[in-house]
């Protein structure tokens, strides 16, 4: 090399790489996921957000597959579940909530029309027991195949479906489509023993040779409390008459029906007794009705299709075909406290919808086990005090909804394979919760909501057609886009373009970005303006 | 509107790229094969505006010739923090001019590859506000006069930052500099100085003029690639927020862009032949407040209601002139 430099020049000419501007950082960026809310509330513990990605692209097979991980069955959440995921969704913040239950309910009926199908894992060997066929024992079973394991429900009633079936009328959730998503884990080698009624789980297990078992038997007695009476009123159960609804049998609601309690199976037989033709129906709640348990569209829809809510009445007597109410005044954070004022009204038949509890004959050849405040204990393994005998759904302590049964089914099927090796593997730690504060939402276009259509109110009080209709596929995909993928990158490429130091590798399609540390001066622009939160600045230490 | 705006798709063009729009509706700043004109190793502060102007321009006047073209390059910041001899950040072929010739020096390059038979390579002269509306102003005047062949691109931020932040013709009223301190009844920059020299340009009708901003890309990159389509005079003026000179924080640098663009302080438009053709739209229009707010340099204008209502004034003026709130159906 001839190191003689041309007159004046004493420096190599050169390009400005070799000029390291990372050294003036006191702060570097850091990609990283966060959990979205809708993910970190979902009971079923679906990966929302993963779904929505490809739906947003249109790639809705593979949207149903996500589904799919954690919940086998989309087409019935996507209608009946009350979709806490949307109450928690960050959108909120610029114009309403993705309509995530939509979409998934599109989904779900996108896989039953295509016949979408999920394949069992390699055969372990090993044999599950389950007792009861409701959503926590068929989502379980679906788990336990995945893993290859062979399971049988044991199921007391005529059909499976559990609640969901008995307990939720066909304009909220028809036939069909729950039949359809059974037979889909019924085809993937679970065995469903109907009219089969377990007396001795232990006795059962050992003469089959399960090696665990699942109790998922739920909560199907309905509460029932003492109602001074001259008989001159008939006095139903609303469970009872959910279940004689489904099973087409005489249910006695007519002329004026009134329901007792607040809750969503009151709302439920309210909103059927509208549809069999009662002449009234009113729904009678001790709380006001902003304080009623039932969720509010479920309200808003009874009150559409003429179902009248009475709050602050608790029932004292039935007289002479007349019901006392007592008038109940709201008290801050407490009970209501009753007033000591009465007025009557005028009732064919009373409805108690006052909550269900677990039918306690299920313990009498289980000794070891017992129920406290009417639930069975289990552990965080979801396993009982017996070794090997895991339990969820109604049944156990926790918010009693399908969508939880759901969550715990496949929770069960996970420790009850991790049992079944001998070791229960220790909970991954949660990421961070994507806040909308960490967000730069000035980047997502408006886009209002796509609403559902509703039958309207006159129609649906004359049958059960369903309620809520469904999205096509140019909505479905235009929902799905509203999502702004919170806490996690979406490569929209903003931090690639606004580094002033070009310090952002791009790598891909797909495969996201990296930081050229050597360069990046730490002006957290691309934190910044970031949409949805996906880098953070941390300090460098020196 | 210079690009059109893609809306419903999660965040449309409003991104650098969006993985749910065709390749040809994304920027060339998404794409991984961008040619980084301007590279890493640069001078320019944390945050510095004018480093991403500059690259989000000449990368797509590059794509929109094939990367044909050279640059003549104003004394000012941009060429301090890009070339220290003997090292450059530039990966093209570019040419440092005086503070105050760029423009006839681009002309003079322009010349000579037309008398060499090479003009499919273009030019490209560029500067700061400085080197531009002031020391430059003469030679860019003659440029457009003779309708040279040359793009002219213009960095705004608004002041000599290289030298000290001393104020210049684009600095704005109320700003705080170190020749306009904020001292005495009418503190800051006077507010009935300087000039507006896109519309200057406009007064010369030239072919093409227009003005942009480092926080509407789509919207950029559109404008460079139009005039690099056309032959002639051309002029583009970008808004380039300085952390250092505005007394802003890195970060904000793009944000103060924004806000900009949406409390109507800088209007976007484009211009042919000395009429304005197309403006783009505020998105969500801010009070001038979300504007000054970050900025050190007007601190003292946010204090007081009397000029901060003047500023306000600016930007209705603006947005009464340049139309730039869609019309309310």
């Amino acid at each position: 090399m001839n190191n003689t430099k041309p007159y004046a020049i004493t420096l190599d000419v050169g390009g400005s790489l070799l000029n390291k501007t990372g050294s003036w950082r006191t702060e570097r960026p850091v990609y990283l996921d966060r959990l979205p809310p809708c993910n970190n509330t979902c009971p079923a513990g679906e990966n929302i957000q993963q779904w929505l990605y490809h739906a947003e692209n249109g790639e809705y097979k593979e949207a149903w597959l996500e589904i799919m991980k954690n919940n086998p069955f989309p087409a019935v959440m996507g209608r009946v579940c009350y979709h806490s995921c949307e109450d928690a969704c960050n959108r909120v913040h610029l114009d309403d909530p993705v309509g995530i239950n939509s979409v998934e309910r599109f989904l779900g009926d996108q896989a039953l029309i295509n016949r979408w199908k999920v394949e069992p894992g390699k055969s372990s060997g090993k044999k599950i027991m389950i007792v009861g066929a409701g959503m926590a024992g068929l989502a379980c079973a679906y788990h336990l195949r995945l893993f290859g394991h062979d399971v049988t429900i044991f199921e007391s009633s005529s059909k499976s479906g559990g609640m969901v079936r008995y307990g939720i009328p066909k304009y909220r959730m028809p036939n069909e489509k729950l039949n359809a998503e059974i037979h889909r884990i019924q085809d993937m080698g679970v065995t469903i023993e109907l009219n089969t009624k377990i007396d001795d789980v232990i006795a059962t297990k050992e003469k089959y040779g399960f090696d665990a078992v699942f109790l998922s038997i739920g909560a199907q007695n309905g509460n029932l409390i003492d109602i001074k009476s001259d008989q001159s009123i008939p006095s139903l159960i609303a469970i009872e008459i959910l279940r004689g609804i489904e099973d087409d049998i005489a249910t006695g609601l007519h002329g004026h029906v009134v329901v007792y309690g607040g809750g969503n199976t009151a709302l439920d037989v309210a909103r059927s007794a509208i549809r069999m033709g009662a002449k009234s129906v009113k729904v009678v709640v001790r709380k006001s009705q902003d304080k009623m348990p039932a969720h509010y569209e479920e309200i808003n829809e009874a009150l559409e299709e003429g179902v009248e809510v009475v709050p602050l009445r608790s029932i004292s007597e039935i007289k002479k075909g007349q019901l006392i109410l007592e008038k109940m005044k709201a008290s801050d954070g407490k009970r209501p406290k009753a007033t000591g004022k009465f007025e009557s009204i005028e009732a064919s038949v009373i409805v108690q919808a006052l909550g269900q509890n677990v039918d306690e004959s299920f313990l009498d050849n289980l000794t070891d086990l017992k129920l406290e405040d009417g639930v069975l204990e289990v552990d965080a393994h979801m396993m009982s005090a017996i070794e090997g005998v895991f339990a969820g759904g109604d049944m156990v302590p926790s918010e009693r909804n399908v969508t939880v049964a759901i969550g715990h089914g496949k929770k069960a099927a996970r420790n009850i394979d991790q049992w079944l090796q001998g070791k229960f593997q220790k909970p991954s730690k949660k990421h961070e919760i994507a806040d909308h504060s960490m967000m730069n939402t000035w980047y997502y276009s408006d886009a209002p909501r796509t609403i559902r259509p509703m039958l309207d109110a006159v129609r649906r009080q004359s049958g059960f057609a369903e309620v809520v209709g469904d999205l096509d596929e140019t909505n479905a995909a235009f929902e799905a886009r509203r999502c702004m993928s919170c806490g996690n990158c979406f490569e929209c490429d903003n931090c690639y373009g606004v580094c002033p130091d070009n310090a952002v590798i791009k790598l891909g399609a797909g495969k996201r970005f990296e930081f050229k540390y050597d360069y990046c001066k730490g002006c957290a622009l691309c934190a910044t303006e970031c949409p949805c939160g996906a880098i953070k600045m941390e300090p460098e230490l020196i | 509107m210079s690009h059109q705006q893609v809306k419903f798709y999660q965040t449309g063009t409003l991104t650098v790229g969006n993985r749910l729009l065709d390749a040809e509706e994304r920027t060339v700043q998404a794409t991984i094969d961008r040619s980084n004109s301007l590279d890493s190793g640069h001078r320019a502060c944390q945050g510095c505006g004018e480093a991403l102007g500059a690259r989000y321009a000449i990368d797509s006047a590059m794509r929109a010739t094939n990367n044909k073209l050279i640059a003549a390059n104003s004394t000012g910041c941009l060429e301090v923090f890009t070339t220290p001899y003997p090292e450059s950040s530039w990966t093209m072929p570019w040419i440092h001019s005086l503070f105050g010739n760029a423009a006839a020096i681009g002309t003079g390059v322009a010349a000579a590859l037309k008398v060499k038979g090479k003009e499919d390579i273009r030019v490209v002269a560029q500067g700061g506000d400085g080197g531009t509306t002031d020391i430059g102003f003469g030679c860019l005047s003659g440029m457009f006069e003779r309708n040279d062949d040359v793009l002219f691109l213009c960095y705004d931020n608004q002041g000599y930052m290289n030298t000290g932040v001393q104020r210049s013709s684009a600095t704005p009223g109320g700003a705080r500099t170190a020749t306009t301190m904020p001292v005495g009844p009418e503190p800051g920059a006077d507010f009935d100085k300087g000039k507006n020299v896109p519309l200057i340009a406009m007064a010369h009708e030239i072919p093409y003029v227009a003005t942009a901003s480092i926080d509407r890309l789509h919207d950029l990159e559109a404008k460079v690639t139009k005039a690099m389509s056309i032959r002639g005079a051309r002029y583009i003026q970008i808004f380039v927020p300085c952390p250092l000179g505005w007394g802003s924080a890195p970060a904000q640098t793009v944000n103060l862009a924004r806000m900009a663009v949406e409390s109507g302080i800088w209007p976007l438009f484009e211009g042919e032949n000395g009429e304005i053709t197309s403006v783009t739209k505020i998105r969500k229009k801010v009070p001038v407040e979300e504007y000054l707010k970050p900025q050190r340099r007007f601190a003292h204008v946010v204090k007081n209601p009397e000029t901060l209502s003047t500023v306000q004034e600016i930007a209705d003026r603006n947005i009464r002139k340049f139309g730039l709130l869609e019309e309310q159906g």
